[in-house]
């Protein structure tokens, strides 16, 4: 319509997600469990389980009325890289080399916050507000596997492929939810692919090929790649 | 499939820009038609139009319960191409995911590599210099014309005209030739890093991008002639599969098919992670009908929009270096992150957990064409058989987009 853009709205700094946080956070009430502001980037919400579907709603009614996507993150440690040895014993952290720098690095992580063992994600925009917002919940756990979460299909019809495929890929169910088949994998197929123990069969039956694997690289190793192509760059005079 | 049915065309043309006709009005008028065979006693049968169909770009099968020609129901049934992208980027490094992504959709694979990368800067809290910021955005705008271009000759190919689509292909090799000149690759480039670019432009080619904008407009000039104004064109794409601005916006709809139905957003404009688009003068095109025509028109005036900014962004293009300095073996700090673009399919999105490894810990891929083809259950109830297929044509999807 207009031919030059908005420019108010360009680049909405910290003030604008802070004063959107502060007003969802008011708005929401008991339903928000914690907020979490990126300068510049994104606003995260956590939301209570309980309140997920009325939360959605009220978000909705507020001028969120476009569905950006809906999904799931399984925040157990798994080896990444070696399936073969992963057996998820449900506890989280297991008993491998890896084990001080995820736990160090999932206290810090967890922008959205996150105590149990997946954590549903969604993204909404407000399209004449010029904002969006990335919402989380964390599903209950019930002996190791996620209890059934309230589904939102009623409030956007578009969420109903996503918790189809969130449910296939994590094994998350949707109460309510009317067709809730597999989407992509057929219908006979077994597990829940996205899940962290689920083990990625190429990886485990034929090694990777290149130099470069998901594995850490030895220090001194990397040290010495490091040094080289630092040398090489700043001749070359590429960064000044 | 048989050829376009225009017999009954007439009844379906709505002369001039109609106003919004909400869907269950056309439905009613079809009904209405259908009366006039009630004696003929027609029971619901299933068809299938795929996996293997020339409107399906790729594997894709819609089950369709009919009455008579009549749609009752059409279920999207994919996964034939499911790749499994999400679960292999968690056990790769930031710069071999590029390599996954750039299939995803394959007709603008420079455009997926961006928010990618994007979101890992974002994370790691750096940011590529100006000039490798310009490229990008021109070679993310050349995408978008080679991507859309095509669409632009195939949509023909749904109502069986065969002409355009031929000039599609030959006008879009120069736009290919231009991005392979630059990446070395025509569809899989591979050229984004973290950080800046693989490589500067080389010599000469600004102004022999500035020839193939020009060609492109020329091209769209001649769709416009051969298509548009085309009245077996209008009549079977106006008031043809019309979507409403509410069902759009809850579905999720993007890109040019939310614009089509009168949502004046777009990501470039309203999110921009940080490229070059708010540097130039360009327009956000919408049109208020909602129906296959009006999706056509949209991306028409977008391809010629895009020309426009490549030819503003070539004479603008900052001098300085192409990368910034990053480390070698990249290492992403701890964080999340989600950035999405305004892709020539819509919105596309990498939202990118990271423990602090050498991979991503988790990646969701929000593709366009998953969330567009999500409303083909809502639009295909009520609509004819032919109607199928021009409504799937004007929804454009690239089936790896859907699967990823």
């Amino acid at each position: 319509m207009a031919d030059d853009t908005d420019d108010g709205t360009e680049t909405p700094g910290d003030e604008a997600r802070d004063a959107l946080a502060a007003e969802l956070a008011e708005l929401l009430g008991d339903a928000v469990v914690e907020t979490h502001v990126e300068a510049g980037q994104n606003l995260w919400l956590r939301i209570e389980i309980e309140h997920w579907r009325t939360a959605i709603t009220a978000l909705r009614d507020a001028g969120f009325v476009y569905f950006g996507f809906l999904s799931a993150i399984d925040w157990s440690d798994a080896p990444e890289g070696r399936y073969e040895d992963t057996e998820f014993d449900g506890a989280g952290v297991g008993e491998d080399e890896e084990e001080t720098t995820s736990a160090t690095a999932s206290d810090t992580v967890r922008r959205g916050g996150g105590e149990t063992r997946f954590q549903l994600l969604a993204h909404l925009h407000a399209p004449a507000r010029h904002a969006a917002v990335l919402l989380k919940a964390d599903v209950t756990d019930v002996d190791g596997a996620p209890a059934s979460v309230p589904s939102i299909i009623d409030v956007f019809a578009g969420a109903n492929w996503h918790e189809r495929e969130a449910h296939e890929m994590f094994g998350i169910v949707f109460d309510g939810h009317p067709n809730l088949e597999h989407i992509y994998l057929p219908s006979e197929f077994e597990g829940h692919p996205l899940r962290k123990d689920f083990p990625l069969l190429a990886r485990a039956v034929k090694p990777w090929p290149g130099v470069v694997d998901i594995e850490e690289i030895p220090p001194e190793l990397e040290a010495q790649l490091e040094a080289e192509v630092m040398a090489s760059f700043e001749a070359s005079g590429a960064g000044a | 499939m048989s050829p376009a049915t225009v017999s009954d065309g007439a009844r379906r043309f709505a002369p001039g820009a109609a106003a919004l006709r909400e869907q269950q009005a056309y439905v009613a008028g079809q009904a209405a038609d259908a009366r006039v065979n009630v004696e003929l006693d027609t029971g619901d049968m299933t068809l299938n139009i795929g996996p293997q169909h020339p409107a399906t770009h790729g594997t894709l099968r819609i089950a369709c319960r009919l009455d008579g020609e009549q749609v009752i129901a059409a279920e999207p049934l994919m996964g034939y191409m499911h790749r499994g992208y999400e679960k292999l980027c968690e056990v790769r490094t930031y710069p071999q995911c590029t390599t996954l992504i750039n299939r995803i959709d394959w007709l603008g694979s420079f455009a997926n590599e961006v928010p990618f990368i994007l979101a890992a800067e974002q994370l790691m809290g750096v940011e590529a210099p100006p000039r490798a910021q310009w490229i990008r955005t021109i070679l993310f705008e050349l995408s978008r014309i080679a991507n859309v271009s095509l669409f632009l000759g195939d949509m023909g190919v749904q109502i069986g005209a065969l002409t355009p689509v031929f000039f599609a292909f030959r006008d879009r090799e120069r736009v290919l030739n231009q991005i392979e000149e630059v990446t070395g690759g025509r569809f899989h480039p591979n050229f984004d890093r973290i950080g800046g670019l693989k490589d500067d432009l080389p010599r000469g080619w600004i102004a022999e991008t500035h020839a193939v904008m020009a060609k492109m407009r020329g091209f769209c000039d001649e769709m416009e002639d051969l298509l548009m104004g085309n009245e077996i064109f209008q009549t079977r794409c106006r008031g043809v599969g019309v979507i409403p601005k509410d069902v759009a916006l809850s579905h999720g709809l993007s890109g040019a098919n939310l614009r089509a139905s009168g949502v004046d957003w777009d990501l470039r404009r309203d999110a921009n992670p940080g490229l070059a688009w708010d540097q130039i003068d360009w327009r956000v095109w919408t049109h208020p009908d909602g129906d296959s025509f009006a999706r056509y028109w949209v991306r028409m005036q977008e391809t010629r929009e895009a020309t426009k900014i490549v030819d503003q962004l070539l004479d603008s293009i900052p001098s300085g270096p192409i990368m910034t300095k990053v480390p070698l073996i990249i290492k992403v700090p701890a964080g999340e992150a989600y950035v999405s673009t305004e892709n020539p399919l819509g919105e596309m999105g990498y939202y990118v957990v990271s423990k602090g490894g050498l991979g991503p810990f988790r990646v969701k891929i929000r593709t366009p064409s998953f969330s567009n083809i999500s409303i083909v259950p809502w639009v295909m109830r009520g609509t004819y058989v032919p109607d199928i297929i021009t409504i799937l044509g004007s929804l454009y999807f690239i089936l790896g987009d859907i699967d990823r």
